[in-house]
């Protein structure tokens, strides 16, 4: 049964995989309820996956999910869309849906076969417009929308769904940087009002501002998990993507920030780190946050 | 031009309300179309009938009490003309919600109501029922057949897309052209081979489609399963919407995707065996119609279903009325019609709507 204490989120052992390919090996996943958890990992670690695994996309063939308490499985397919919403990585979409009627879809899981949206639907399907600022979109149809403004009306319709958990499969992937912020600003303003949201990120820097932990997945498994300072390291960064980095704080954000020095497989560095600089910019986030902040 | 610019930017405000607001004065408006066309077309004909007439004929048909008219005029009405159009009204509600709802599931605007098989089949139902001559033994044995016929090709094109386990839309896309094309060509040969004119001439007719000496019969046999198809495909509209959108988008939002599919394509396909065995293959119905809709009114299915419905209702008995008159006292064939007005019309469309045309 939904169960109030358990975590919103508790994957143990998932398996998937195609045609002897292991896409996903035994992963284990557990977002605790108002967590924002990022999944980064290499292309092909299994990261989208892994999403739709846990959203029921994808029927895992090993391994359980259990939502809320409740186990993935044995749930109907309209409660879980009641209790999880899932933005994808490519917005597919058809032409002639207009941006207002694929937001008042998000309501569809709420609704009985005989029932149409009511006037409380659509005001939770503007608000989700407004709140994800697309409600300059309206009344245009999906296919005269950008891919990133498209985006932005699935994450909208997400927000309509009034899910208890939130999935996004990249969602600055299409994103300027103007509206990455924007976006994973709103993802963490609803997280700290209690929503758990679980996003694959590319953009480790971004992972790291706005995460409060991190899974990093290699070739469909769990390479650590913990906090941002915990799982990305100049270590795991080689190992799992193959790439030399050094880690610093920023110092204007004071988060957690990455310098990408060059393949960790010989190939000629495009630029040698300057370690005085490092340690230098370390030193001034350490006086920006009034204390010790020691990195790697 | 100004006249159709302000009917556009009507029907914009028109896609901007509720669902239940749209469908209220869209239906309506379609109800009160398709009687006015119902009743004028039950007063034209060999005996000309006043509509005043024919209103209080219907009526006393369904048990009003009503003053009498001569007995001749309400013969032909009660036993000739209304059959038919209910026929007619029936078959067009069938093709056009059928094929409003393959186009809907294939994601491809191309994908009409025989998409599957399902007019092939009753195509060869129907001329084996002919050419065994079986028809001349049993009334019924020509819709029997031809519905036989329809399903039995509707569940060969399916059984061929699963067998395997691999199901894919595609698969089932492709099954379905191998099977239509392999159903024609043993059509044709049956044709080659029939020493008999007359069954022959019977066959040319039946595939041409058409509506002539329809009776309360066809009615009885067509119409419940056309209308509990179109009753299941209402109510699994919305699901419709989000698998226009994938399968696993579809499923994210709490859609059975597997079983609403089976369910959509065998209701799609029973509708369209029914007004097969009916009518014969009558063509573009369920092409014009839904895509025509879909212009003015926008992708929503729980919108373009039901107003498919009537417009395709609207559309056959028209059509059937002008192949009725246009070379009095033979007739034409209103499959034969269909195409040839609804072709043009569709090219036009087309034309003028190029950058909103739906891909889907």
């Amino acid at each position: 049964m939904i169960n109030d204490h358990s975590p919103a989120i508790d994957a143990q052992a998932l398996s998937f995989s195609v045609d002897a390919k292991h896409l996903l090996d035994g992963v284990d996943l557990r977002a605790e309820r108002g967590q924002f958890v990022g999944v980064i990992g290499p292309n092909g670690a299994g990261k989208s996956t892994l999403l739709r695994a846990i959203s029921n996309v994808l029927g895992y063939q090993d391994g359980s999910v259990s939502l809320h308490g409740a186990d993935l499985k044995s749930l109907p397919a309209r409660k879980v869309a009641e209790l999880l919403a899932l933005v994808p990585q490519i917005a597919p979409f058809t032409q002639g849906f207009t941006a207002f009627e694929l937001v008042l879809m998000g309501r569809y899981p709420h609704l009985g076969r005989f029932q149409v949206e009511g006037e409380a639907d659509d005001r939770i399907a503007t608000d989700a417009m407004h709140l994800t600022e697309t409600d300059s979109f309206t009344n245009r149809t999906l296919d005269t929308l950008s891919g990133g403004e498209r985006q932005r009306v699935f994450l909208a319709r997400a927000v309509a769904q009034q899910p208890q958990v939130l999935l996004l499969d990249e969602p600055t992937a299409n994103l300027d940087i103007l509206h990455q912020l924007k976006i994973l600003g709103l993802v963490r303003r609803l997280v700290d009002d209690g929503l758990t949201a679980v996003a694959a990120i590319h953009d480790l820097n971004l992972a790291a501002r706005f995460c409060d932990r991190l899974v990093l997945l290699s070739n469909g498994q769990v390479v650590t998990d913990g906090t941002p300072e915990e799982v990305l390291t100049a270590e795991t960064l080689e190992s799992a993507f193959g790439v030399r980095a050094e880690l610093y704080r920023d110092p204007v954000t004071g988060s957690l920030a990455i310098s990408l020095i060059a393949p960790a497989d010989g190939e000629e560095a495009l630029a040698e780190p300057d370690q005085g600089r490092i340690a230098q910019n370390n030193g001034r986030a350490a006086i920006r946050n009034g204390a010790a902040s020691v990195v790697r | 031009m100004s006249a159709s610019i302000q009917v556009l930017s009507r029907l914009r405000g028109y896609r901007q309300m509720a669902v239940s607001a749209r469908l209220a004065i869209g239906l309506s408006a379609l109800l009160v179309l398709v009687l006015a066309v119902g009743l004028v077309s039950l007063s034209l004909g060999p005996v000309e009938i006043p509509v005043g007439h024919v209103a209080w004929i219907v009526l006393s048909a369904v048990g009003i009490d009503v003053p009498e008219f001569g007995r001749t005029e309400q013969l032909v009405i009660e036993q000739i003309r209304l059959p038919r159009i209910i026929v007619g009204a029936a078959v067009g509600m069938a093709l056009a919600i059928a094929g409003a709802t393959m186009q809907g599931l294939f994601r491809n605007p191309m994908a009409d109501p025989g998409i599957i098989g399902v007019s092939a089949g009753g195509a060869l139902g129907a001329v084996v029922a002919i050419a065994t001559g079986l028809t001349g033994l049993f009334f019924l044995a020509l819709p029997v057949f031809a519905f036989v016929g329809a399903m039995a090709a509707a569940f060969l094109v399916y059984g061929i897309a699963v067998v395997g386990g691999h199901f894919s839309m595609a698969t089932l896309l492709l099954a379905g052209v191998a099977v239509n094309a392999f159903l024609g060509a043993v059509v044709s040969a049956i044709i080659l081979f029939l020493p008999d004119n007359e069954a022959l001439r019977e066959i040319l007719f039946w595939l041409a489609g058409g509506l002539d000496s329809r009776s309360w019969e066809h009615v009885r046999i067509a119409g419940p399963l056309i209308v509990g198809s179109a009753v299941i495909l209402l109510l699994m509209a919305r699901d419709l919407n989000l698998l226009m959108l994938g399968d696993d988008e579809a499923r994210s939002m709490g859609v059975r995707v597997g079983a609403t599919r089976i369910v959509l394509l065998a209701a799609a396909a029973l509708a369209t065996g029914a007004a097969v065995a009916v009518s014969g293959t009558i063509a573009f119905v369920g092409l014009v119609i839904p895509h025509t809709l879909r212009l003015l009114l926008g992708p929503d299915n729980r919108v373009l279903i039901p107003m498919s419905a009537l417009g395709g209702a609207v559309f056959v008995i028209l059509a059937d009325t002008v192949a009725r008159l246009i070379i009095e006292p033979a007739e034409f064939r209103v499959g034969v019609l269909t195409a040839f007005v609804g072709a043009p019309f569709f090219i036009l469309l087309l034309i003028k709507n190029k950058r909103q045309v739906y891909s889907l």
